[in-house]
C-alpha cells in the first residue's frame, strides 16, 4: 500500500506545478487585463505580414 | 503637424459635451463624418466618397489611409474622436525638460524607452487595434498595448529616432491625446495588494482541493488497513494547512489584533478565534491520534473567505475618486525671465514670477493680471460655463481656464497655498479607510463573541465534572462552528453585487463602505450649478420691450462681429432672415460691443458699458467672485435707449423637479448655491422648506454648512460638481460628484454619478437601504446554522465530517443567497 504514498506524493507535486504556474501568471501581469486580450484576438491579421517584415527592418 | 480648427474660442470641453449629445440624436439622414461621426455641416468635406465634418478629420482619414491602416473603420463604423477640438501650440513644450521626461517615462536605456499613458479617448476595438498598430505610422514605435479598462496604453519606442514629444504628438494628432498630469510624475505602486490577493486565493484554492482529497477517506469511513498510512495522510494534511493558517489567514489575525488594540471587537474578532481554535484542535488530532483532524473546514473556510473579499473589491480603474489638485493641473507653466519664454515644473514656480498662459490654459496659481485680456472660464471651479471678464490689476483665482488670447500674470501665492487648493488640501485627510472597524457586521460582532465565549464556557462547565476530555471537545468545537464566516461573507457579497448594479447604471462608487454609509444618510445637499442645472446648456431670455424683426437682423449682425462666448450664444439663440453689413464696429474688451447699421446706433454688453449706474435693475448685478450674474445679462441700446437685456440663464435638468421632489419624501434637503439669489423664486418651487435654500455660499461656507449639519448628528449625503463643492464633498458622509462625462475631471468624492443617471438617484438611496436589510436577513440565515452547530457541539458531538458538510454549506448558500435577491430587487427596481 506505501506506493499509494508515492502516488500522493507525486499527485500534489503536479499540482504543486499548476499553483505554480498560477503565481507566474498572476506575477507576470496576466491578471492585470482580463478584457482587452478577449477583443485582440479576434484582429484580422491578414496585413500582418508585411508589417513584420517592416518591424525587422527597422529592429536591425 | 499639428491643426488648428478655425473656430478657437470655444473651450474643447464644452465641445466634447457637445459632441456627446449629437452622437445621440443622429439621424439616418444626417450626413455623418466617415471619421467621428458627428453630424456635418452643410460646408462638409468630401474625399473618395467619403464625408469629413472638418479639416482635422480627413487629415486623420488621410494619414491612415496612407499607411494601410483604414482597417480602423473597418471595425467599428466612425470610430474617431471629434478633431476640431483644438490643439493648443506649444502645448507639450515641457516634454523637453529632460528631468520631467525621467519621471514620465517607465524605463529607458537611451535607445529604447517606455511610456505608459492614461488616454480617455479609447472607447472601442477600433481604438485598440490602432494604437496596437502605432508602428505602422512611424517605424520608430516598437510595440505598443493597450489596457482597456484602465484605458491605458503603454509604448515602447527608440528614444534616439524619436522623442517623447513627438510620441505624444503623434498620438494627439491621430485623436488620442494622452492626460499627463502631475500625479503621473509622481507614480506609485498600484496593483500589488491585489496580486497579493490573488495570490492567497490561488495557494488557498489548491490547500483546499489537496485536503478535501485527502480526507476522503474519513469521510468514507474507509477502513484504512494500515495506520501508518492514515499518519502520513494526516501529515501531509497538517503541512499543506500550515501556508493556509500563516500566509492566508494572516490578515484576519492582524485585523483582529488591530481592533482589540483600539478597544473594538470587529467580525475578525471570532472569525480569528475559529480559525485559531480549528487550526489548534486539527494540529492536536493529526499528532495525537493521527487522524486529520479539521483541516479541511479550515481550508475552505479560508478560501471561501478570500473569494468574497475578491468579490467585493470592485474597482473602476478608469475612474480616480482620490483625485487632488495634482492631477487638476498642468505638468508645466510657461514662465516669462527677462523677456524670454521658458517652461518650469508647475513646483517649481514661485511667488511673483511672471507666467504666460494661453488660450485653452490653466490658471496655475492666484495671481494678478498684469496684461492681456482676461476671460476666466471657472467652469471646473463652479460649473458655471459663462467666462468672467479680468483686467489687468484685478486678481484671478486658481483653477479658471483663459479663454481668447494669452494673458501675462504675477503670481501671488504657491500653487499648494492658493484659495481652491488649500481649501482641498485642508479636508483631504477624512474618513478612515479601515474596514475593520466599520459596518454592520463588525457593529454586530462584539454581542456575537461574547455570546459564543459564554456558551462554549457554559459547556465547559456543564461537562467539566463529568468528563473532562468531553468538556474540552465541548469547548473547542463551540468556538469552531461559531466561526462567522457567512455572517462576514454576507456583507462582501450583497454590497459587492450592489456596486456592481450601481455601476451598470453609471452609478461609480468607490467602495461597498461608501455603500453602508449611503444606507444611514438623512440628509442631502445640493449644489446648484453644474448639478442641478446642466453644465453647458443655457437658456437666454430677452427681457424688456420686445425687438421688431428688423432690430434683431441688426442685434444678430452686431453680435456676429464679435468672439465672445456671449455673442456666440446670443448669436445662435437668434432667429433672424438675414445679416447687414456693419459700420464702425467697435469691441471694448470687458464691456461691449457697439456699431452703426443703416444709421443706427447699437450698442451691446454689461452694465459698464452703459452710463446708467444709478438704474435699479443694475443693482442686483453686484456679486461674489464665483457668480456668474455679471456675464449672465447684455444689454442692448438701439439709439440711445435701452430697450432691454438678454438673460442668459442654465437650464436646469428636466428630471431636477421630480428627483428632489421625491428626495424631499424621504429626506431633507438642502440647497447650497454660491450664486445670488436672484433664482430664488424659481427654486422655490421645488424645496419645500424656504430656509432650506440657501445662496451666496462660497467654497468655506459650504464646507462650514456641512460641518454644522453632521454637528446636529445629521448624515450627509452632498451631491456637487466643482472644485468648489469639493471641501463639502470630503467632509460629507458620502459625497457625490455629478458629472456629464465621468472619465473628465471631477473632485475627489465618493462616488461619481453619470448626469443623466441623476434621475435615479432615489432608487439608487433606496436600493442601498434594501441592501442592508438583505445583510440583516442573512445574519438571520447563517445564526441558525450556528445553533445547529451549537446543538452537536455542546454535546461534544461535532465530528470532522459534519463541520466538513456544515461550514461549506453555510458559506455557499449565504452566497446564494445574497446573490440572487439583490439581482431580484435590482430587476424590480428597474436598475438590471
Amino acid at each position: 500500500m506505501s506506493v499509494i504514498a508515492v502516488l500522493i506524493l507525486f499527485s500534489i507535486m503536479v499540482a504543486g506545478g499548476f499553483l505554480g504556474a498560477f503565481m507566474w501568471a498572476v506575477k507576470s501581469g496576466q491578471y492585470d487585463d482580463k478584457f482587452t486580450p478577449s477583443i485582440r484576438m479576434l484582429f484580422d491579421d491578414k496585413e500582418q505580414s508585411v508589417l513584420k517584415e517592416n518591424k525587422n527592418t527597422t529592429l536591425e | 503637424m499639428l491643426i488648428l480648427p478655425k473656430d478657437t474660442s470655444k473651450p474643447f470641453f464644452q465641445k466634447q459635451f457637445f459632441m456627446a449629445q449629437t452622437k445621440e440624436m443622429i439621424s439616418d439622414k444626417a450626413l455623418i463624418c466617415y471619421h467621428c461621426g458627428e453630424i456635418c455641416p452643410s460646408d462638409s468635406i468630401h474625399n473618395e466618397e467619403k464625408i469629413f465634418c472638418c479639416e482635422g478629420c480627413k487629415i486623420v482619414y488621410e494619414i491612415l489611409n496612407e499607411k494601410k491602416l483604414c482597417n480602423y473603420y473597418a471595425l467599428n463604423s466612425s470610430p474617431g474622436k471629434s478633431q476640431k477640438t483644438e490643439h493648443l501650440k506649444n502645448k507639450y513644450e515641457y516634454l523637453d525638460n529632460d528631468e520631467l521626461v525621467k519621471k514620465i517615462l517607465d524605463f529607458s536605456d537611451g535607445k529604447i524607452s517606455t511610456v505608459t499613458f492614461f488616454i480617455p479617448q479609447i472607447h472601442c476595438s477600433s481604438c485598440i487595434w490602432l494604437l496596437e498598430n502605432l508602428f505602422k505610422i512611424d517605424s520608430s514605435f516598437l510595440q505598443s498595448r493597450v489596457n482597456f479598462v484602465e484605458k491605458k496604453l503603454s509604448v515602447s519606442f527608440q528614444s534616439n529616432k524619436i522623442s517623447l514629444k513627438q510620441v505624444v504628438e503623434t498620438l494627439a494628432f491621430i485623436g488620442y491625446e494622452p492626460q499627463i498630469s502631475f500625479e503621473d510624475v509622481e507614480k506609485k505602486s498600484q496593483s500589488y495588494v491585489e496580486k497579493k490577493l490573488y495570490y492567497k486565493v490561488g495557494l488557498a484554492g489548491f490547500g483546499f482541493g489537496n485536503i478535501m482529497l485527502l480526507s476522503f477517506p474519513e469521510y468514507l469511513s474507509i477502513d484504512v488497513s494500515s495506520q501508518s498510512l492514515r499518519a502520513t495522510f494526516s501529515y501531509v494534511i497538517f503541512l499543506l494547512s500550515l501556508p493556509l493558517f500563516f500566509y492566508c489567514g494572516s490578515e484576519y489575525f492582524i485585523s483582529a489584533f488591530k481592533g482589540l488594540r483600539k478597544k473594538f471587537v470587529n467580525i475578525d474578532v471570532p472569525l480569528s478565534i475559529g480559525i485559531f481554535a480549528l487550526f489548534v484542535k486539527s494540529s492536536y488530532e493529526i499528532f495525537v491520534n493521527s487522524n486529520p483532524g479539521y483541516m479541511d473546514s479550515l481550508a475552505g473556510l479560508i478560501f471561501f473567505l478570500l473569494l468574497g473579499k475578491i468579490f467585493q473589491n470592485k474597482t473602476y480603474y478608469m475612474l480616480n475618486f482620490e483625485r487632488n489638485y495634482k492631477s487638476f493641473f498642468p505638468i508645466s507653466v510657461t514662465v516669462k525671465k527677462s523677456g524670454e519664454e521658458k517652461s518650469i515644473p508647475l513646483h517649481q514656480l514661485k511667488i511673483g514670477e511672471r507666467v504666460v498662459v494661453r488660450n485653452g490654459e490653466l490658471i496655475p496659481a492666484d495671481s494678478i493680471l498684469f496684461s492681456g485680456e482676461g476671460n476666466i472660464d471657472y467652469s471646473f471651479v463652479t460649473g458655471e460655463s459663462f467666462p468672467v471678464e479680468k483686467v489687468a490689476g484685478e486678481l484671478i483665482y486658481a483653477g479658471g481656464r483663459q479663454v481668447g488670447s494669452s494673458i501675462e500674470l504675477e503670481v501671488l501665492k504657491e500653487v499648494s497655498q492658493s484659495y481652491l487648493t488649500q481649501l482641498w488640501n485642508n479636508f483631504q485627510i477624512k474618513k478612515s479607510e479601515d474596514f475593520s472597524f466599520t459596518g454592520v457586521a463588525n457593529s454586530f460582532s462584539k454581542y456575537f463573541t461574547f455570546a459564543v465565549l459564554f456558551i462554549a464556557v457554559a459547556a465547559y462547565l456543564f461537562w467539566m465534572n463529568r468528563d473532562m476530555n468531553i468538556a474540552i471537545n465541548a469547548f473547542i468545537t463551540v468556538l469552531i462552528v461559531a466561526c462567522p464566516c457567512a455572517i462576514s461573507m454576507s456583507t462582501p457579497f450583497t454590497l459587492g453585487n450592489t456596486l456592481r448594479i450601481f455601476g451598470k447604471n453609471d452609478f461609480y462608487v468607490k467602495n461597498i463602505r461608501v455603500l453602508e454609509e449611503m444606507a444611514k444618510v438623512d440628509t442631502v445637499v445640493w449644489d446648484k450649478t453644474g448639478t442641478l442645472t446642466e453644465a453647458g446648456q443655457t437658456k437666454i431670455n430677452f427681457e424688456g420691450e420686445a425687438l421688431s424683426d428688423e432690430e434683431t437682423v441688426w442685434v444678430k449682425s452686431l453680435v456676429q462681429n464679435s468672439n465672445h462666448p456671449l455673442s456666440k450664444k446670443i448669436y445662435a439663440s437668434l432667429v433672424a432672415p438675414g445679416i447687414l453689413k456693419v459700420d464702425n464696429f467697435i469691441e471694448i474688451s470687458g464691456k461691449g460691443i457697439q456699431c452703426e447699421i443703416l444709421g443706427h446706433k447699437l450698442k451691446i454688453g454689461g452694465v459698464s458699458f452703459f452710463d446708467l449706474q444709478n438704474e435699479n435693475e443694475f443693482d442686483e448685478l453686484k456679486s461674489g467672485e464665483f457668480s456668474s450674474a455679471v456675464s449672465s445679462e447684455v444689454y442692448v441700446s438701439i439709439d440711445g435707449k435701452i430697450r432691454g437685456k438678454f438673460k442668459i440663464q442654465n437650464k436646469y435638468r428636466e428630471e431636477a423637479a421630480t428627483v428632489i421632489e421625491q428626495i424631499q419624501r424621504k429626506y431633507d434637503a438642502f440647497l447650497l448655491s454660491g450664486d445670488n439669489e436672484t433664482e430664488r423664486l424659481y427654486l422655490l418651487k421645488f424645496f419645500t422648506n424656504e430656509a432650506n435654500v440657501i445662496f451666496r455660499q462660497s467654497p468655506i461656507d459650504k464646507l462650514n454648512f456641512i460641518k454644522k449639519l453632521q454637528a446636529e448628528k445629521k448624515k450627509v449625503l452632498m451631491l456637487g460638481d466643482g472644485l468648489n463643492d469639493s471641501g463639502a464633498l470630503a467632509k460629507s458622509n458620502v459625497g457625490i460628484s455629478v458629472s456629464e462625462d465621468i472619465l473628465s475631471f471631477t473632485p475627489a468624492s465618493d462616488a461619481i454619478l453619470n448626469a443623466k443617471m441623476l434621475k435615479k438617484l432615489p432608487t439608487f438611496l433606496n436600493f442601498t437601504t434594501s441592501s442592508l436589510k438583505i445583510i440583516y436577513v442573512s445574519f438571520v440565515i447563517s445564526m441558525l446554522y450556528n445553533l445547529v452547530g451549537f446543538y452537536y457541539a455542546v454535546q461534544g458531538l461535532l465530528s470532522p465530517l459534519v463541520s466538513a458538510i456544515l461550514m461549506p454549506l453555510s458559506s455557499i448558500s449565504i452566497v446564494i443567497f445574497t446573490t440572487i435577491i439583490t439581482t431580484f430587487f435590482a430587476k424590480r427596481k428597474g436598475l438590471l
